[in-house]
């Protein structure tokens, strides 16, 4: 069961309230957040394709 | 005229019934038959998750589309104030996140398919089409939170689409014309291109690995193009 103080400390770690942290190589300027999401789209890709598929009823 | 049919009468087996619903009738039960249009059985290459991004982009849509249903029955002060509100906002929000991921990581599983082989090309044609439709209705979405971050968008908006001239009809700053875009032009235009996309994936079946070729294999040997017509029901 989660107490209050353990739900606020797991807030604070994604606090949208306040300014985006930015990384900036050149003319690349990406947000943290948007470069996160990216990150993870990529990994589901990878994932999709080398996890096997679960064979259901009557699939050969 | 091409048939005598009198009231209550039914044309002969080999006699097709005029008139443009019976052609239409024929031409829809043709390209799709029940079995193709609903298929209990799909190919073995189906059986992998790089094909439920597709399914998982239509579920997104479909919770975007409930959300945004709610939304537009409440109204915005309902969606600012409450906290009721504000969570179906932020269903509304992150469904859109995860429909906008879901399609594209389901794009760049049919890029690299290469997907359009087989007569397929309108099917692609339509996803990538609807891809657009959907960042246009995202971004309308955007200028009509109605909060400094809506202003912060706009503003900044109209001064490239002004640069390419269409600013004069779309005009990012009016926020009755981009509501209506939002909730009336764009999902109409989303919901048809889907249901377009959806269905030529019936006709035409999803289309088969690209075919792995060794040395002396001859390069027509694609099985997309021999399954480009019956590939959904199989």
């Amino acid at each position: 069961m989660a107490t209050p103080h353990t739900f606020a400390v797991a807030m604070a770690s994604v606090d949208l309230n306040r300014p985006g942290h930015y990384l900036h190589w050149g003319v690349i300027l990406i947000s943290v957040a948007n470069l996160v999401v990216i990150g993870i789209m990529i990994l589901l890709f990878v994932l999709a394709l080398v996890l096997p598929f679960p064979k259901g009823r009557g699939r050969g | 005229m091409s048939a005598d049919i009198t009231p209550g009468s039914v044309p002969s087996e080999g006699v097709e019934a005029g008139g443009w619903t019976g052609a239409v009738r024929r031409g829809a039960v043709r390209a799709f038959p029940p079995d193709k249009l609903l298929p209990d059985r799909q190919p073995s290459y189906v059986a992998s998750w790089i094909y439920v991004f597709g399914v998982l982009t239509l579920a997104a849509l479909a919770v975007v589309i409930g959300t945004g249903c709610v939304l537009a029955l409440k109204g915005p002060g309902w969606w600012h104030v409450s906290s009721t509100g504000r969570y179906v906002n932020a269903l509304h929000l992150w469904s859109v996140e995860l429909f906008m991921a879901f399609m594209v990581i389901h794009l760049w599983g049919k890029f690299f398919m290469a997907a359009w082989r087989g007569r397929r090309a309108m099917t692609w044609i339509t996803g990538a089409v609807a891809f657009t439709a959907s960042v246009g209705t995202a971004f309308t979405g955007y200028l009509t939170q109605q909060n400094f971050d809506s202003q912060w968008i706009s503003t900044q908006a109209k001064d490239g689409l002004n640069s390419v001239g269409i600013g004069a009809f779309f005009n990012v700053l009016d926020f009755g014309q981009m509501l209506m875009w939002h909730i009336v032009l764009l999902p109409l235009a989303l919901v048809g291109l889907t249901v377009w996309h959806v269905l030529l994936v019936r006709h035409r079946g999803v289309v088969p690995p690209i075919p792995l070729l060794t040395a002396g294999d001859a390069p027509e040997g694609d099985p997309a193009a021999e399954a480009g017509d019956e590939g959904g029901g199989s």
